[in-house]
């Protein structure tokens, strides 16, 4: 081989190791844009123990945070999954919601808040974790669930939520009757890679994972939980459905002083 | 190494007779506790660098964290979401090779004969150990924390340098954190947690200078007091408050000093700056009061018992600059002491002599720390100190005055979640305006002179 095509080669090979970086180095969040490059090496710093430097949730610690309470693992970006979105299922998130889900945390995991972070900090560690996926390159995200205006939560409402909750869509098989997440199918839920991942305790407090305002359990409900066996029913609820059953599960955070209380 | 026992040597020497700079730094030379815990590392699987700029610096989030009660706040704080393995210890100390220097020290003409003595300049060299800190530190239950770290210094002789239970978001608030023991005060740079480490560098002067002649045994705010605090924060700890009620004993058990009380209270605020990170400014003030004479048995001193309380106090203020990588960390502070304590007078003694007075002074110092990446920042540090009225008009204007140059670097090597290790270099060269043989008898010829010494230090500081 001359040296030519030796060098060639090089150039080639280190072209391609740089391709995830080269593209969607930048995220928008309102008027913040953010610059994968500086989000780098704040991912090196904050992120890497968890998520690992391929962002492929294998960082050294991501064996110990799932703890006796069998807490999920760290989530792995190269799939372009996410939680937490304001889309509907299947669709990648907006910018705004990796930036929302790093500023609150995921409650009752090991993700903390990094709300410490400034604004630009945060909008710089979204374009970075957007350049583990592919799917950022190749996909836009679908338009965002419209929310309604929340109805009342009367006790006609509650009353519905319950039905929903108990009987029609059948929640409790995997949350619960009581919410407590000991459905008889908590057992037998995993995740998309094979995680065991049981269903969320609603009496654990007052925020869920994905926020804790109405608004963001009315969308978890039309989003679902992409990547989790919770999914979207978007195609179930109809109408102010989506209300009643916030309101009623409200009623299931007994262990908060301002369960039912609206948000 | 015990903060208020260094600087108890430190004012003995600015006070009394003949000066030996370098002795009293080479005893000096533990570098004070700082606070870096692998232990909530290792609970929360985080690096080093999410709560460090470099350990044992905090960052924001660090800060937050600390101001948490330790806590990330997503119900896995409490020991029970722990494995129950889980120890919260941390272990640090610092083998290194330093070397002293100071100019205008009296030794004796000839070693051994005490009758002639002469000025000159000497070192000392060698390879040393600091102190070690032995820290528990955690969360009891939900919003209860606790911390407890024997610290010793270089010969292994043990003190509680903190120790304290807290409780945090009292009625489900952030602003409501209620803290008992002894702990560190709200500063708003902590001595604690500074990246310098030697003899010279290894503390900031104005949390800890008396001018000459002074008697009051409080060796500063960056002494851990015993006390209660009341302290609060916002979300990201951009708004912070802390108010102390402190026993006035500058943090010592066995209360040997007096019986009243001493007051600290600081407000921090912090500004976005957009791009540019964010501001802090904040306003402190201690304001306390020191015993001048004591009940006495047989003409003894009763620990405990000082009367004849004169008050002293320190307000100051800061602004501190948080880039990208780079920080910039500038604190000012007005220092003032009762004329009784100035001149070491006991109050029932009637009025001051002609001629005493209070003492105050002024002083600041400018930080800079520069993260080059996670696992390099470089630090350096000017500060200095002014009198602006001695307690005694006979008194050299500029007695006690100093310029403190202090840089360094620190490479962490390995950055990962179960420990840290540091390769530590750092130089500093303090200049103290007649300090040199205050008071000589045998060679007057030295008397207040100006004394500069230097530190050298390398070394690897670890913790585990």
């Amino acid at each position: 081989m001359t040296s030519h095509k030796i060098i060639a080669r090089f150039i080639l090979g280190m072209a391609l190791a740089a391709a995830p970086a080269a593209w969607a180095q930048q995220s928008h969040i309102g008027s913040l844009s953010g610059d994968g490059h500086r989000g780098q090496e704040l991912y090196r710093r904050y992120c890497v123990g968890c998520h690992g430097p391929k962002g492929d949730g294998k960082g050294e610690n991501a064996p110990y945070v799932i703890g006796p309470l069998g807490d999920p693992p760290p989530r792995n970006f190269t799939t372009g999954t996410y939680k937490c979105r304001s889309t509907p299922s299947g669709s990648i998130p907006y910018d705004s919601d990796i930036y929302n889900t790093i500023t609150r945390g995921v409650h009752t995991t090991y993700m903390p808040s990094w709300r410490a972070l400034t604004p630009q900090q945060r909008a710089d560690l979204v374009a970075y974790v957007k350049t583990f996926s592919s799917r950022f390159k190749n996909e836009k995200p679908d338009p965002a669930i419209a929310i309604p205006a929340e109805t009342a939560a009367t006790p006609d409402s509650i009353a519905r939520g319950k039905e929903l909750y108990q009987n029609t869509l059948k929640c409790g098989e995997c949350h619960g009757a009581s919410g407590h997440g000991d459905g008889p199918s908590a057992p037998t839920l995993f995740d998309n890679l094979g995680n065991k991942l049981p269903p969320y305790d609603f009496t654990s407090g007052l925020r869920f994972k994905c926020g804790e305002s109405d608004r963001d359990l009315y969308l978890i409900f039309l989003s679902g939980l992409d990547g989790t066996a919770m999914p979207s029913y978007a195609d179930f609820l109809k109408g102010d459905q989506a209300w009643d059953l916030v309101h009623y599960l409200r009623t299931l955070q007994i262990n908060t002083p301002n369960a039912g209380k609206k948000q | 190494m015990k903060a208020s026992s260094r600087f108890a040597r430190i004012i003995h020497c600015l006070s009394g007779a003949p000066v030996l700079l370098l002795v009293f730094a080479g005893m000096l030379h533990n570098p004070p506790p700082a606070h870096a815990v692998p232990a909530f590392a290792r609970k929360y699987g985080l690096p080093c660098s999410a709560c460090h700029v470099g350990w044992p610096m905090l960052n924001n989030f660090g800060q937050v964290f600390k101001d948490n009660g330790y806590q990330l706040g997503n119900d896995r704080d409490s020991p029970i979401t722990r494995d129950a393995s889980y120890f919260p210890i941390a272990v640090r100390m610092t083998p290194m090779w330093h070397r002293e220097s100071a100019n205008n020290q009296i030794v004796d003409a000839t070693p051994g004969d005490a009758s002639v003595e002469a000025g000159r300049a000497y070192s000392t060299a060698g390879f040393d150990l600091s102190g070690i800190d032995l820290w528990f530190v955690g969360t009891l239950y939900k919003n209860i924390s606790f911390s407890v770290l024997p610290s010793s210094d270089g010969t292994a002789a043990f003190h509680f340098e903190n120790a304290f239970v807290r409780f945090d978001n009292i009625l489900g608030s952030k602003w409501l954190n209620f803290k008992m023991g002894k702990y560190e005060l709200d500063l708003p740079v902590s001595e604690k947690r500074m990246l310098t480490l030697s003899n010279n560098g290894g503390f900031y002067y104005i949390y800890h200078f008396l001018p000459y002649g002074d008697s009051n045994f409080f060796g500063g705010i960056g002494d851990n007091q015993l006390g209660v605090e009341l302290a609060g924060h916002n979300s990201n700890s951009y708004t912070r408050y802390a108010f102390s009620v402190l026993s006035s004993n500058d943090g010592n058990p066995n209360t040997p000093y007096g019986r009243t009380m001493d007051y600290y209270g600081n407000f921090d605020q912090a500004i976005p700056a957009g791009s540019l990170g964010y501001v802090r400014m904040s306003g402190f003030g201690y304001f306390g009061q020191s015993p001048t004479y004591y009940l006495t048995t047989g003409g003894a001193a009763i620990p405990g018992t000082g009367i004849g309380n004169e008050p002293f106090y320190r307000v100051g203020g800061s602004v501190r600059w948080y880039m990208d990588k780079l920080d910039i960390q500038t604190v000012f502070l007005h220092g003032y002491e009762n004329g009784y304590l100035a001149n070491g007078i006991a109050s029932n003694t009637g009025p001051l002599p002609a001629g005493d007075r209070s003492a105050q002074w002024n002083g600041g110092f400018v930080e800079t720390n520069y993260a080059v990446t996670p696992q390099l920042v470089i630090t350096g540090r000017y500060e200095g100190i002014r009198m602006s009225q001695q307690g005694s008009e006979s008194t050299a204007s500029n007695l006690g005055d100093l310029d403190a140059f202090t840089v360094g670097y620190r490479w962490y090597p390995m950055m990962y979640s179960r420990a840290g290790l540091a390769w530590h270099q750092e130089y500093s060269v303090v200049k103290s305006q007649g300090v040199g043989n205050i008071g000589g008898v045998f060679a007057p010829s030295f008397n207040s002179q100006n004394v500069t010494s230097s530190s050298i230090f390398a070394g690897f500081d670890f913790a585990f």
